[in-house]
């Protein structure tokens, strides 16, 4: 491995890549997650990386990490000649964060920097943290001494980016951004997108996986399509168009349904009323606005207020879709099959003992209806991927007999053609006569609800229906007078 | 891997398997089928209470219940009371014991619920006033189980202790609610993500309140057939209890972090116990001895077992 460490300056290190994948295969038992890949990652590039849920993304960048080992194959860090992702620059925010709530931000990063010590190292790891802040998300009004689990996900999201990207005693050199803006507003993310912009340009590189293309358009000099375990596109980002983008990763392409052309719904009578927030029978309500101004506490208080920590009622009042998977949607012990039947066991029961032929039955054609890719569902659920996890309890609520479904921006990890195919489900259930309150952190999602109620500091600042639908009107109603960002 | 080296109640019953063997190779003076029916009839006291035990630390993190020694004191002491040793009393006092039961399991759960007490310092606490109601009625007069049930209690059917019987069933019981019941997926769920499982419309609150209920019914109802089984209710009966509940729950594979619980391995982390410290008795260990080589054996498996489970 010293080889190269032997003409330390010559000319061949300058544009010698950071990482090299040389035929990387990675299997977990019968499963081939990645298939004979070969790679390489140069300073100043950013990397768009995109797939279907289950591609092998997250596998990916894991090799590239050093999280997992490669079954064969080899990964090299030739400009560093480091033999370790460490010591070569490699840093990860991760999908699902790796933040310590017990901890304040301060000690988090202290977590991350291990020479950071001495006296005053808590004062020294706060100034980090908040110099990091501030040039990424210039007022963020995140204080370095709170605890993590005080803060919204978007917060969190937001801190563990500043931490990778803080200088944490050397100089990252690849940044690998696992679905960094899928719980951040569109204000936000755009922070981000402009941070990630600047950092390549100063000479890093940047590995970004996201399933929202127009970001990936925005942000990558260069594509890389992931299929099944495989790479099957990868060339310059102008090479694609949004269309071909999709065609590649192996997507029936659906245009997006213009609300015109969907058949006019009926609504029917006022379901929910609280606080301001309203939802007629049949009724898709969005709620939108920035991320953490009250959105999700107004959901769950909905959700909790509804329904009982003692009574059993049969068929619930509503049921909840959680968009903060770890927290507040999954059972990390159980299988696929009994995080999805969670919500209607008691009402196949007999004698309270569970009717597990109903429950398979119903649970495989959940599966097959919103596509979850396992080859049973007696798997572990931590053995899915991300989105796919989404997908189970996407499965849960909708498989349940319940009149209202509480979405709390459930489509974070989901790629592209799944959300297609969920938005299908939800106006197929919604013409059915069910009522979906859906908070998300995407305005074009919210685009296609039938009203939206905008949220600023915990109260609703506008409600809007028909023409009055608007990108614009909603970036307007949750910006208060901050009519530079619209 | 072979799936039966997965399961996590092997190793209870692996453990129990080698110190019934080694107990026996050093001649206990009595044969295997002796040592066999006073681990049966021993190891199903703590079977009975460890298996409520389980229930409530299958909620996860900071759920035990230490009143479960105060709880078999006082059923035994009032059952046995109420009954007075007169015959056809019997059903009398396994409705007073069930009655205590109910009623500690209540009281815990209302200190724990209400108040918002921590559930060890909760139940530790109103333990103290299991104990001195048991102290108050008692008296220090030693009431005889009536004559039927006392033979009932140290009795066998088909060579199966009548005890051993009563805890079997008990335990069958409970094994199917958890495996087969919609309660029993309530309560691995509750277990593993509380918030989680209240989202998904788990009646949690409800769960917790049957499963320290649960506890109670059945530290009370082995509370009462020790006492018939001994010969009498004492204030200490139920200490050794209180280690023994828990032990056997961590031994048995149930995860102390809740969300996964395991009956079959209580019943050998059961046999286990009673046989460490046959084993020591035939070896001539004295008291101080034993205890100490006990809490050894139960540190070394505690350790091997979960350090196994984390590699599996």
């Amino acid at each position: 491995m010293d080889e190269p460490a032997l003409q330390p300056t010559g000319p061949s290190r300058e544009t010698a890549p950071l990482v090299t994948l040389t035929d990387v295969t990675k299997r977990f038992g019968a499963v081939t997650a990645l298939n004979r890949v070969d790679l390489d990652i140069r300073a100043g590039e950013c990397l768009g990386l995109v797939g279907h849920n289950g591609a092998g993304k997250s596998t990916l960048v894991s090799l590239i990490n050093g999280a997992l080992a490669a079954s064969s194959g080899r990964v090299d860090f030739p400009a560093s000649s480091a033999d370790h992702a460490l010591a070569a620059g490699v840093r990860s925010v991760f999908q699902e964060l790796s933040l310590c709530p017990n901890l304040s931000l301060a000690e988090n990063l202290r977590i991350a920097h291990a020479d950071l010590r001495g006296w005053g190292w808590r004062r020294r790891a706060g100034a980090e943290i908040e110099a990091s802040l501030d040039t990424l998300f210039p007022g963020h009004g995140i204080a370095a001494d709170a605890l993590v689990e005080t803060l919204s996900i978007a917060q969190r999201q937001m801190v563990e980016i500043a931490i990778r990207f803080s200088p944490l005693g050397g100089a990252p050199k690849l940044l690998i951004l696992d679905e960094p803006t899928s719980s951040l507003d569109a204000g936000i993310a755009n922070q981000l997108l402009e941070a990630i912009t600047r950092f390549c340009d100063d000479g890093g590189a940047v590995v970004f996986i996201s399933h929202m293309l127009g970001e990936i358009f925005r942000v990558a000099s260069r594509i890389l399509v992931m299929k099944d375990g495989h790479i099957v596109a990868d060339e310059a980002a102008d090479h694609f168009t949004r269309q071909g983008l999709v065609d590649v990763m192996g997507h029936v392409a659906t245009a997006p349904e213009s609300d015109s052309e969907a058949s006019p719904r009926q609504l029917g009578d006022v379901l929910v009323e609280q606080a301001g927030l309203q939802a007629r029978r049949g009724e898709i309500v969005g709620l939108s606005g920035l991320a953490g101004h009250g959105q999700a506490e107004a959901l769950a208080r909905l959700y909790l207020d509804a329904t009982s920590a003692w009574r059993e009622t049969g068929t619930p009042p509503m049921v909840f879709v959680a968009g903060d998977r770890k927290r507040d949607g999954l059972l990390p012990l159980g299988s696929i099959l009994h995080n999805i039947s969670l919500s209607f066991l008691a009402t196949t029961a007999r004698w309270g003992l569970v009717d597990r032929a109903s429950e398979r039955r119903v649970g495989d054609e959940w599966q097959r209806r919103i596509g979850i890719r396992t080859q049973t569902l007696s798997n572990p659920i931590l053995s899915l991927s991300g989105g796919n996890q989404q997908k189970v309890l996407f499965a849960r609520a909708l498989a349940s007999a319940a009149p209202i479904v509480i979405m709390d921006d459930p489509m974070r990890g989901v790629d592209v053609g799944t959300k297609q195919d969920v938005y299908a489900l939800v106006r197929a259930e919604a013409t059915k006569g069910r009522t979906f309150l859906w908070y998300s952190t995407e305005t074009e999602e919210v685009c296609q609800c039938d009203r939206v109620f905008v949220y600023r500091n915990g109260a609703i600042s506008a409600a809007l229906s028909g023409d009055a639908l608007t990108e614009a009107k909603i970036l307007e109603a949750s910006f208060e007078m901050q009519e530079s960002e619209a | 891997m072979p799936n039966v080296l997965r399961r996590p109640w092997l190793w209870a019953w692996l453990a129990a398997a080698a110190t019934f063997a080694a107990t026996l190779a050093l001649g206990s003076g009595r044969g295997a089928g002796g040592l066999a029916y006073a681990a049966l009839s021993f190891g199903a006291f703590a079977a009975i209470v460890g298996v409520g035990q389980m229930l409530v630390i299958t909620l996860g993190p900071g759920n035990v219940d230490l009143s479960i020694p105060a709880t078999m004191t006082l059923s035994a002491t009032l059952a046995l009371k109420a009954m007075d040793g007169a015959p056809d009393t019997v059903l009398l006092g396994l409705g007073v014991a069930l009655l205590v039961g109910l009623g500690t399991g209540m009281a815990n759960f209302a200190l724990i619920f209400l108040l918002r007490l921590p559930p060890i310092i909760a139940t530790l606490a109103a333990s103290l006033v299991y104990q001195s109601l048991a102290i108050w009625s008692n008296r220090g007069l030693r009431v005889k189980p009536p004559q039927a049930l006392a033979e009932f209690a140290t009795g066998r059917t088909l060579e199966i202790p009548n005890v051993a019987l009563v805890g079997l069933a008990l335990s069958i019981g409970v094994w199917i609610v958890l495996e087969r019941g919609v309660w029993g997926r309530w309560l691995l769920a509750a277990g593993q993500n509380p918030r989680a499982a209240r989202l998904a419309g788990v009646p949690v609150e409800r769960v917790r309140a049957t499963a320290y209920l649960s506890v109670s019914v059945f530290a009370a109802v082995a509370g009462f057939l020790l006492a018939s089984f001994s010969g009498g209710a004492a204030l200490n009966m139920g200490a050794e209890y209180l280690l023994m509940s828990i032990a056997v729950v961590i031994i048995g594979g149930t995860s102390i972090a809740g969300g996964f619980s395991n009956v079959p391995g209580i019943w050998g982390a059961a046999f286990f116990m009673f046989l460490v410290v046959s084993m020591l008795n035939t070896y001539g260990a004295g008291a101080g001895a034993r205890s100490v080589l006990t809490g050894v054996i139960i540190i070394g498996i505690v350790i091997a077992a979960s350090s196994r489970r984390n590699h599996a």
